[in-house]
């Protein structure tokens, strides 16, 4: 039975990295089949540091993944912090009400997203272009506030509430508490609702395609136009720094969450 | 309700306080003053609202209606991190992303107090709660000991006129209890301030407070030296609460003469209405057998219990059963006789209390149900 077990484990690693495997392996192909490995070569990678159309689109996929990020960590913090201090009953709705556009079909959300802001630009604001990086910023942010409100509020419930009266008792104001506080407190929630909302903004695709405009393209949506001809591999080598920069966000990510319990464990265990 | 005026002025005063929750009514107006320099504990059963009225004045709940007054000000709109008091919690709530040092300087760097002064102010308050070299240990590798103490020197380094303790002993163990009972009043009596305690342990009040303030029911029931409450108890729940106490239904026949059981006692008590029904406590350990024929109630033995320092011996008086604590053994069946001397004998006016508290028909079981509350407590 033991052995069954852990034959399945393997297999359902295999079928999970598999993918991942032969994009790596791609990437390292001297020839252009993906089906015949002809030989090593690093010079995919060079290519993509070579090409300068591909590198600003990375820039922009950044500058936007790490801008809606930040800007919804901000806002879901505070969001989360009002959310707490409702009575349980409006807790319980407005929390369900943010966590329906997680669970949205990405492709409902884009088309909506995108029926507001040309509705809004040009019927409201008389522009020519309503979509732009402006509505790919709110678009991202938008979908980034809940990730960060689901993992901030753990911690807001596991705090001891007694700890903000300590400060004010301690001559803190209600801001200062929150700052000198209820901040340290829930920061390993505030940083894993940041770095996921980073990875999902990195990598979006669908909500992009809908919202974006002609000025502002980011990787995931121009590496879509480049499938309709034929892919190049030195995609094959970006998708690869891709996929490691996200890997080891998720392992730091994990870290952090194994060490704050391991703190919890001891302090209960104190 | 008045208490002894010690010399010392007053410093805070409770006036008419009421607060209601959900109304339901938690203080049912509460009038209480507490001077300069007192150890004041705030002692009952929990529900009785005295950690609501430490709550409110720490500044952390408003009373629905009445005043606190602070120096003679009104201070009830004066949030917490204004008032010249600070609080020990129940739970220590230690701050646990800082250490022992950064914890108990939280309110001096709030204070922006310039660095060498935070630095002596520390080490001055680390010497007198016993924690020198304890500076830059992590709060989680404190013993419950030690963390009590940084929660205390955390308060004390501000200085406050008042600091205010919840139950905080509650989560220690029964011999460092007793430690810090004595180090906490040693603290006071160093450093001159006032403490309001609060506690649900009738010991640790007698023990330590200049003032006991017995509450039950969000009404204050007695004020009063520790002595005065042990030996002048108010009315029967407070007969129970502090001590054990045998009550019994007597009438009093005029000044210095109480009937009960069907006979006539001479007692200490004067200033009842003629014929006036009453309470009669007897204090368990108050009582001393003597041989049946001499006694002036004759009763058998139904239960003997070993405590250590003395017996719990259950004796039956025509069907009412009182406990009688001695060092003086007697078998079960055994015949009896006690008697009462004027001074073992104590008369209450009757009080909603009364009948509810003070018979031992059984025993074990509400030993059994007080050892089970004080588990539940200890959680």
């Amino acid at each position: 039975m033991r052995k069954a077990n852990r034959i399945i484990t393997i297999l359902i690693f295999i079928f999970l990295y598999a993918p991942m495997a032969v994009l790596i392996l791609a990437s390292f192909n001297t020839g252009k089949d993906i089906t015949q490995f002809e030989g090593f070569t690093f010079m995919r990678y060079v290519e993509v540091f070579q090409d300068r159309s591909l590198l600003t689109l990375l820039g922009n996929s950044l500058i936007i993944s790490i801008l809606s990020s930040a800007i919804a960590t901000v806002f879901g913090t505070f969001s989360a912090v009002g959310i707490q201090r409702l009575g349980p009953k409006m807790r319980k709705t407005v929390m369900g009400l943010t966590n329906i556009p997680m669970t949205n079909p990405d492709i409902v959300t884009g088309i909506s997203l995108s029926l507001l802001f040309v509705f809004v630009g040009s019927k409201m604001l008389g522009q020519r272009n309503s979509l732009t990086f402006w509505t790919l910023l709110i678009a991202h942010i938008t979908f980034n506030l809940p990730y960060v409100i689901l993992n901030v509020m753990p911690k807001l419930q596991q705090m001891d509430n007694s700890l903000v009266e300590a400060a004010m008792d301690l001559g803190c104001t209600p801001t200062q508490s929150f700052f000198k506080v209820t901040l340290p407190e829930i920061m390993p929630g505030i940083i894993s609702g940041a770095i996921m909302s980073f990875t999902m903004s990195l990598d979006d695709f669908v909500i992009s395609y809908f919202v974006t405009g002609l000025d502002f393209i980011t990787l995931p949506v121009e590496i879509y136009n480049y499938t309709k001809k034929q892919l190049q591999p030195k995609i094959y080598a970006m998708f690869t720094m891709l996929f490691l920069l996200i890997f080891v966000l998720m392992v730091v990510m994990n870290l952090l969450q194994l060490r704050q319990e391991k703190a919890d464990r001891a302090r209960k265990g104190g | 309700m008045s208490k002894e005026q010690t010399s010392n002025k007053e410093l805070i005063r409770l006036k008419d306080l009421v607060m209601e929750f959900d109304g339901e009514r938690i203080l049912d107006g509460i009038n209480l003053y507490f001077n300069d320099h007192e150890f004041l504990t705030l002692l009952g059963p929990s529900g009785c609202g005295k950690t609501t009225t430490l709550r409110i004045i720490g500044g952390f709940l408003t009373p629905t209606s009445g005043d606190v007054l602070f120096d003679g000000k009104c201070i009830n709109d004066e949030p917490p991190y204004k008032r010249q008091i600070n609080t020990v919690f129940q739970r220590y709530a230690l701050f646990p992303h800082l250490n022992v040092f950064d914890n108990i300087a939280f309110g001096l760097k709030v204070a922006k107090l310039p660095k060498d002064e935070i630095q002596a102010r520390v080490h001055e308050i680390l010497d007198i709660v016993g924690l020198q070299g304890f500076e830059h240990r992590h709060i989680d590798k404190l013993s419950g000991g030690q963390q009590q103490r940084v929660a205390i020197a955390r308060a004390l380094v501000n200085r406050p006129k008042v600091l205010l303790l919840d139950e905080p002993l509650a989560a220690l163990d029964l011999r460092l209890r007793k430690d810090m009972q004595n180090e906490l009043k040693r603290i006071q009596q160093a450093m001159g301030i006032t403490f309001i305690y609060v506690t649900h342990d009738q010991e640790e009040a007698l023990s330590m407070s200049d003032t006991v303030v017995v509450m039950d029911k969000g009404r204050i029931q007695q004020i009063g030296k520790p002595e005065d409450i042990y030996n002048e108890p108010k009315n029967a729940f407070v007969a129970d609460f502090i001590g054990e106490s045998n009550i019994l239904d007597g009438v009093m026949l005029e000044d210095y003469k109480v009937k009960f059981f069907g006979r006539t006692f001479k007692c200490l008590d004067a200033g009842f209405e003629k014929n006036e029904p009453v309470d009669v406590v007897i204090r368990p350990e108050d009582i001393d057998f003597v041989p049946p024929e001499e006694g002036h109630l004759i009763g058998t033995v139904t239960s003997v219990t070993f405590k250590g320092l003395n017996y719990d011996i259950i004796v039956d008086f025509k069907g009412f059963k009182w406990l009688i604590q001695t060092t003086d053994h007697q078998p079960e069946g055994a015949t009896v006789g006690i008697r009462l001397n004027p001074e073992d004998i104590h008369v209450m006016h009757k009080s909603e209390y009364s009948g509810m508290f003070g018979d031992y028909s059984s025993y074990s079981a509400e030993y059994d149900e007080l050892t089970e509350d004080a588990a539940d407590e200890e959680e």
